[in-house]
């Protein structure tokens, strides 16, 4: 029994039966598929994080982030007062995240490529794009930066979900895709 | 309880008893430290299944129980005494069992044993006063630079020191019975299973007190930083990683109530030995699992650590899963009941809470727990899972469903054989598993829904209705979080059972005297006889065991290939 020392003192000479080895070889094919589809994925999937990172600091990321929005705000969202701004396709653009939201609002074209920018001001945040369900980790002192091409005009909001105190869950940020010019 | 068996001079003297119903030498000193790490962790079960059920209470759209800083108080103190505190005392006294207990020797320096079981009860008791003030309600993982107060920090670093003592109460003791030749030849299966899961416990450890101890100062003020992306890929060594601790210890359980209760013998103790090899070898290395998604992390780095070294973990986990279940199914083949592929599983013993708490242990850490693993841990597709409810989704599955319910089954032999009181409330007892393990099935399964639809996880208010910027969840996530609250408060009267049963048998109940032990035995007599030849050369073919391997592989698979489906649909990103 399992409880007790093995029977045969020489137990690692014993023969394999052949269900054990077959399982063990289906097992570690199948491993071995589940290893090489990540690999494969980096070379014909459409979705895969960027690995182009930086080290900065907040406060320059609120700056080239309060750049772009004196640049390219075409509106306000409602009576919120945060300023949507539409920047010019295949440019970068920025999205801030702080206690408690997610600055500012972006207008994006339709199936045009952007490098959006990611970093925190204070803590960690989640970045998690609804209804598509992207998921990002976003970082203080830290800038990821990836291409992003939306598809489907609409309404898309950006829900925070990582835990960030206890305004966590008013902080939603939005995202509007509009049809390319 | 004070009262210390020893002086800790070497040798000591060690006094025994002879177990009535296994034949084992039980060191009387190995006995007492293994019933206070159980019932202490029972007691943290207790708390941390409290605040579960609140915290689900408040998911439940309709009942939203608690104001937002309860919830996240609530949700802090869940995590840890059910994640750290109940599994990690409950996993020092398996490992007693499995040393001094199993090879029938006396148990290394009592002493320092209890050294470790007290600091290892102060740090829990004041990491959860900490908790409770209000001022720490940082969640499990407390990321930097969000800053919980001190004696959080140093509630956890006494903890795990404790811990890593009792660790090394349990390789001393290994020492000790190799040197006193109290066993022939190697250890049996379950004590390698918990090597496997102490190995691990000490490259957690070592992870904790890296990462603690510095964001301890940090919090005191004498360090002025600790980087968030470095703090996160180390406490994930520990927080990843003793999970693990917690899979090698559990199915070390699994091995050791098949063997209890069935007399099963491993098929091949080649086999399983290399499985907890595997576990040794690679299953630590998962940090990765919370790190998909990071900035400043490569590619390279984040497939091979997330996949344990192209799967070999895994690959340790697929095995026991053939090799438990076939264990089962020869000892009952050798019992007479052979017809049909599924004679042998209709007819076992289900009215036996170890039994079934087990089985369903195996089967659940499989199909919900494991497979999700997998899924949520390849690199791409955690774009579409990192942070919902996905991930609570899965690790109820493995933990709770997995872990806890594998605990809980073993709890039913530990009682009469080592609290030496008989099982009070057996027909309670009797339906525990099952009312638990269907509540806890439930939650896994409804997180895990609401985690494809986008939920969040450890998210007050999902209606968001005091946001500036207004958005709602589509309404099936609303009803996958209703159904989660139904199943969570089923899980919380299946874990309450549990308790009552245990607290009562433990101090009311009847006694359990040797005679009593020979008129009712609680081990089958012909357990020696159940498998006649040890190994699989030889034994009897397992068709049922073979046919449900091969439904697990193709709900694996096709599982697998519907996510990267999903990830398909979304925005390329690059």
């Amino acid at each position: 029994m399992a409880i007790h020392p093995p029977e045969k003192r020489i137990w690692w000479n014993e023969p394999l039966e052949r269900s054990e080895v077959t399982w063990i070889t289906i097992a570690f094919i199948w491993g071995l598929v589940m290893f090489f589809t990540m690999v494969f994925w980096h070379f014909t999937g459409e979705q895969n994080l960027s690995n182009e990172a930086y080290r900065i600091h907040p406060e320059t990321f609120a700056e080239r982030t309060e750049a772009m929005a004196d640049q390219y705000t075409v509106r306000e969202e409602g009576d919120t007062g945060i300023p949507v701004v539409h920047p010019p396709p295949g440019s970068d653009v920025y999205m801030l995240a702080r206690l408690w939201e997610w600055w500012p609002i972006l207008e994006l074209e339709e199936g045009k490529d952007y490098r959006l920018h990611l970093s925190s001001m204070d803590w960690q945040h989640g970045f998690s794009l609804q209804p598509e369900n992207i998921n990002i980790q976003v970082h203080p002192g830290y800038e990821l930066v990836l291409t992003l091409t939306p598809e489907g005009v609409g309404e898309y909001w950006v829900v925070c979900n990582e835990f960030c105190g206890i305004g966590h869950h008013q902080m939603v940020g939005k995202i509007y895709v509009v049809e390319a010019k | 309880m004070a009262s210390i068996a020893d002086t800790g001079t070497l040798p000591r003297a060690a006094e025994f008893r002879t177990c009535p119903d296994t034949g084992l030498k039980i060191d009387l000193a190995a006995e007492k430290l293994i019933r206070w790490n159980a019932v202490v962790a029972v007691v943290f079960l207790a708390i941390g299944g409290f605040f579960g059920l609140l915290v689900a209470l408040t998911r439940w759209p309709a009942v939203h129980l608690l104001p937002a800083e309860w919830f996240y108080l609530a949700l802090t103190a869940h995590g840890a005494d059910v994640l750290l505190f109940w599994v990690i005392f409950f996993e020092i006294a398996i490992l007693y069992f499995a040393s001094a207990v199993l090879l029938n020797s006396r148990l290394a320096a009592p002493r320092i044993a209890w050294l470790g079981f007290w600091l290892m009860l102060a740090g829990a008791l004041l990491a959860n006063v900490a908790v409770l003030q209000g001022e720490s309600s940082v969640m499990f993982t407390s990321y930097v630079p969000m800053q919980a107060a001190p004696h959080f920090y140093l509630g956890l670093i006494l903890f795990a020191v404790g811990a890593l003592v009792a660790v090394a109460v349990f390789f001393g003791t290994l020492v000790i019975a190799k040197d006193e030749g109290t066993y022939e030849g190697s250890v049996p299966l379950v004590t390698f299973g918990a090597i496997a899961a102490a190995v691990i416990a000490v490259f957690t450890i070592t992870s904790g007190a890296i990462i603690l101890i510095p964001t301890f100062f940090w919090s005191v003020g004498i360090i002025s930083h600790i980087d968030p992306v470095m703090y996160k890929v180390v406490w994930w060594g520990m927080g990843h990683s003793s999970q693990q601790i917690n899979v090698s210890a559990h199915v070390a359980v699994w091995y050791a109530i098949a063997a209890m209760v069935l007399g099963a013998k491993p098929l091949s103790e080649k086999v399983s030995r290399f499985a907890f090899l595997m576990y040794i070898l690679f299953l630590q290395i998962a940090a990765a699992h919370h790190l998909l998604v990071e900035p400043g992390i490569s590619s390279e780095w984040k497939i091979f650590n997330t996949s344990y070294a192209l799967y070999l973990a895994v690959l340790g986990s697929l095995i026991h899963g053939l090799s438990v279940p076939g264990a089962i199914e020869a000892a009952q083949r050798r019992r007479g009941f052979t017809k049909g592929v599924f004679e042998w599983l209709r007819k076992a013993p289900w009215g036996n809470p170890a039994f079934s708490g087990m089985f369903l242990s195996l089967v659940m850490f499989g199909f919900l727990g494991g497979i999700s693993g997998v899924v949520l841990g390849s690199e791409q597709i955690n774009l579409i899972l990192h942070n919902t409810m996905y991930v609570p989704g899965h690790f109820h599955g493995t933990v709770v469903a997995g872990t806890t319910l594998a605990f809980m089954a073993i709890t039913y032999l530990v009682v009469p054989l080592i609290f030496r009181r008989e099982i009070m409330f057996k027909k309670v007892a009797q339906w525990q598993p099952y009312v638990f393990g269907l509540g806890v099935a439930g939650i896994s399964l409804f997180m895990m829904g609401a985690g494809t639809l986008g939920v969040s996880r450890r998210h007050w208010d999902i209606t968001f209705s005091d946001a500036p910027v207004a958005f709602d969840y589509p309404g099936t996530a609303f009803l996958m979080m209703g159904l989660n609250g139904v199943f969570g408060v089923l899980a919380a009267l299946g874990g309450l059972m549990y308790i009552v049963v245990v607290v009562w048998s433990v101090f009311f109940g009847e006694r359990r005297t040797e005679e009593k032990a020979r008129s009712e035995p609680l081990l089958p007599q012909d357990g020696a006889a159940a498998v006649a030849t040890y190994g699989s050369e030889g034994t009897l073919k397992l068709p049922g065991t073979i046919t449900l391997v091969a439904v697990f592989f193709v709900a694996f698979v096709l599982y697998y290939f519907v996510n990267w489906k999903f990830l398909s649909e979304v925005w390329p990103l690059s």
